[in-house]
């Protein structure tokens, strides 16, 4: 890697067209809200009988995942096929890096296989950038999670559900409880709130699943539900992993579910029409009630269904990029 | 062998010396400043006009990364990029592999170093066998074998009862330990300084506390036992309180600080860019503060390279995979006369950092140009402005984010032992 690059720059074309999607940071407006709206256009579509685009005919997507996944995985596929590209997943948390292959050394592999697109996923923070960084121009890079550090798509489907359900960002109260600190859901959410213009955003969470500087990310912390919740319009609940309890940051997982547990009774201090997200898996009695998650306020199902779409809008638009940019060289070459 | 240097600016801290003058060397010593001993026929003359002369820098930490990590760096090539940045003498961590927890690595180090001759390597000595905590090195068969100073390194010494005893049996036989001060729990899997953007970027951060826990129970023990000790490469503002109130109840400790923590912050690590990975980790603007203020009111008394080189594909990764540290034997120098391009230090100060200091850390007749010591002599250039390039890097190591980069100040000439080890 040269000069350190800031998020914009590595993102976008010269003339500020999409063409890695690594982080919802720094990204302006008018593209996320982009982003938002041609996934509009698809989602209208996905009710269609026939439910398939050709704008990557021809194009090759390679899903990369270090880090096991299924419900991220499965929705990239959907999306890529659905544009009709041909799909290549490769499961790598299991092979290569076990025999003690380098991620440079996967990636040239990769690259030897000259596609269009990798959908990277991987357990370090910052792999997608480094990623992005290591392939020719003409790939384009897709986050689906880097350590702790993005999940821009999974941010965006959720703005998507947001806008659907809400409308306008500018007056709302967004919580996002639970495990921040391991979250890249969470930073992600943040950076694309903020950039939308939502009226306030808050974390909730014990002093030991936040991170240090929180703050800094231009939210208001609170360690307790019932303040944290008053007059929210929308509750963005995060997983909580079973690991956490070995690592001393919580005493059991009852504990944590009675003091920030997503119940009916903890519902009630929210505003009465707000809607309750979760990027899934959920995990029913630890960060969630049954009766919430399954209740007339839940659109986690929507969510995955938006997913979809996200996933089309932000792959077509970064080969659109892509080949915005190998135009624009190709005429600085002449 | 008689070399006159003419017309240069002499600056030697150790005698208050700042004038144009010559320097006259005989015989591998310092024979005479300003007028020439009886006598005196130079074989050679070096023109030191518009030039800073002052002795051989002496760097307090610096990898050489031999014997077993020579795909990163080796006593040839580093002591070569020393020569080149008019560092005379280096002195060495323990951790190569195999540790120097013997004489025999103690001794190879020391002699492959000779053999080249290009800049003196004192290698330090193992605190505990392997650096694993657990039992003392051979601390009085180390220093008998040319070991400076004793540190565990990074590694920790998880027991406070043999660190206790560890810092008794140097203290019996008057032995330097030096600490480079960082709590294992606290710092387990961090890469970077746990500030605002640590928190942005998602990965694990180190705390101020990681370094200022380590630093409290180390001066703690350092009072107990009355052993000499020295902190290196201090990363954290209130570290330089700690250590400023230790020597204020008169404890005999000293510190340094490496030159990227004195100009760097951790913001330079947003879009995770590897070369700033580093170990002690770039801190806050706070703590880059703090530590300058240290430098000034002489709480720290030495900056040291703390010379990391990797190769190529130790860098390649994502952040938290790559491995930390800077190549920066080349660029000490120049790095640090841009504290006095800030006015933070005078020239003289700055010089004194670097030789004068380091020396009387390590208890060493060196770093001056008194009649009689060893001639080791740094001719520079202050105002020449260069830039680095990574083909004409000496070291092994080409990580450093100041490649390409322009730099002002250069070394021209150095002398070890009053020869001639590197001449631009």
């Amino acid at each position: 890697m040269s000069e350190s690059t800031t998020p914009e720059q590595i993102q976008l074309t010269a003339d500020g067209q999409l063409r890695h999607f690594l982080t919802t940071e720094g990204l302006p407006k008018a593209l996320l809200t982009e982003i938002l709206d041609t996934a509009d256009s698809f989602a209208d579509m996905s009710e269609q009988q026939v439910k398939k685009v050709p704008l990557l005919r021809g194009k090759t997507v390679v899903n990369l995942f270090f880090e096991a996944s299924t419900r991220t995985l499965s929705t990239f596929e959907l999306a890529a096929k659905r544009l009709s590209a041909d799909v290549l997943n490769l499961n790598i948390s299991t092979s290569s890096t076990k025999k003690g292959e380098t991620l440079k050394d996967t990636l040239m592999t990769m690259h030897a296989m000259h596609s269009d697109m990798f959908v990277v996923r991987h357990s370090d923070s910052g792999a997608a950038h480094f990623i992005a960084s290591q392939v020719t121009p003409d790939v384009a890079v897709i986050n689906a999670g880097d350590g702790r550090h993005a999940h821009p798509t999974q941010a965006m489907l959720d703005m998507l559900t947001i806008r659907r359900h809400k409308g306008d960002f500018a007056p709302l109260r967004v919580a996002i409880v639970g495990d921040i600190l391991h979250s890249r859901v969470a930073r992600s959410q943040i950076h694309a709130l903020r950039t939308l213009g939502a009226g306030e955003i808050r974390v909730i969470a014990p002093l030991t699943l936040l991170p240090r500087h929180i703050e800094s990310m231009g939210v208001k912390v609170y360690t307790d539900m019932s303040s944290g919740l008053r007059d929210v319009d929308v509750i963005m609940m995060l997983r909580l992993q079973k690991e956490r309890m070995e690592s001393a940051l919580l005493p059991s997982e009852s504990e944590f579910y009675k003091l920030y547990g997503l119940t009916n009774d903890k519902l009630a201090y929210a505003h009465p029409e707000a809607i309750v997200m979760h990027p899934g898996p959920i995990n029913r009695g630890v960060e969630i009630e049954s009766a919430v998650a399954d209740g007339p306020r839940s659109v986690i199902l929507n969510q995955v269904t938006n997913g979809i779409a996200v996933r089309m809008a932000v792959m077509s638009m970064a080969v659109s990029g892509q080949q915005a940019q190998r135009t624009q060289n190709q005429e600085n070459d002449r | 062998m008689n070399i006159l240097i003419s017309g240069g600016r002499v600056i030697d801290p150790a005698q208050g010396i700042d004038r144009v003058t010559d320097l006259y060397v005989s015989n591998g010593q310092i024979s005479a400043i300003d007028n020439a001993p009886e006598g005196f026929q130079p074989d050679e003359v070096i023109d030191a006009r518009g030039q800073v002369v002052c002795p051989g820098l002496i760097d307090l930490c610096a990898h050489v990364r031999e014997p077993g990590y020579t795909q990163k760096g080796t006593i040839a090539r580093e002591t070569a990029a020393a020569a080149s940045g008019g560092i005379t003498t280096l002195v060495t961590p323990p951790s190569t592999r195999p540790i120097v927890d013997t004489p025999a690595v103690a001794e190879l180090i020391q002699d492959r170093a000779a053999e080249h001759g290009l800049a003196r390597v004192l290698p330090m000595g193992a605190l505990t066998q392997g650096l694993g905590g657990e039992q003392l090195a051979p601390m009085h068969a180390l220093a008998g074998s040319g070991c400076i100073a004793f540190t565990n390194t990074r590694k920790p010494v998880t027991s406070t009862l043999v660190l206790l005893r560890a810092l008794e049996y140097a203290a019996t036989h008057d032995l330097l330990v030096i600490f480079q001060a960082q709590d294992g729990w606290l710092s387990a899997h961090g890469c970077m300084h746990d500030g605002a953007t640590c928190t942005r970027l998602g990965l694990n951060g180190i705390p101020e506390a990681a370094e200022t826990i380590e630093v409290a129970r180390c001066l703690m023990l350092v009072e107990q036992t009355g052993v000499r000790a020295h902190f290196g490469q201090l990363s954290c503002e209130h570290s330089v309180r700690l250590i400023d109130a230790a020597r204020s109840r008169g404890l005999r400790v000293s510190a340094d600080v490496s030159i990227q923590n004195l100009l760097l912050t951790d913001e330079a690590v947003d879009g995770f860019n590897a070369d700033y990975h580093l170990m002690p980790p770039l801190r806050s603007p706070l703590d880059r503060a703090g530590l300058r203020q240290g430098l000034v009111t002489d709480t720290l008394q030495a900056i040291c390279s703390d010379h990391q080189p990797h190769e190529a594909i130790a860098k390649q990764a994502p952040f938290a995979a790559t491995e930390p540290g800077i190549s920066n034997l080349e660029t000490l120098l120049p790095l640090c006369l841009q504290l006095v391009d800030q006015q933070l230090l005078g020239m003289s100060q700055l010089i004194e950092k670097l030789t004068l200091g380091p020396a009387r850390i390590l208890d060493l007749d060196e770093g001056t140009l008194e009649i009689g010591t060893r001639a080791d002599v740094c001719i520079f250039d202050p105002e020449q402005r260069w830039t680095l390039r990574a083909e004409q890097m000496r070291s092994g190591g080409h990580n450093t984010p100041f490649l390409n980069r322009e730099l002002k100040g250069q070394v021209t000439t150095t002398l070890l032992g009053g020869q001639v080890v590197f001449r631009r």
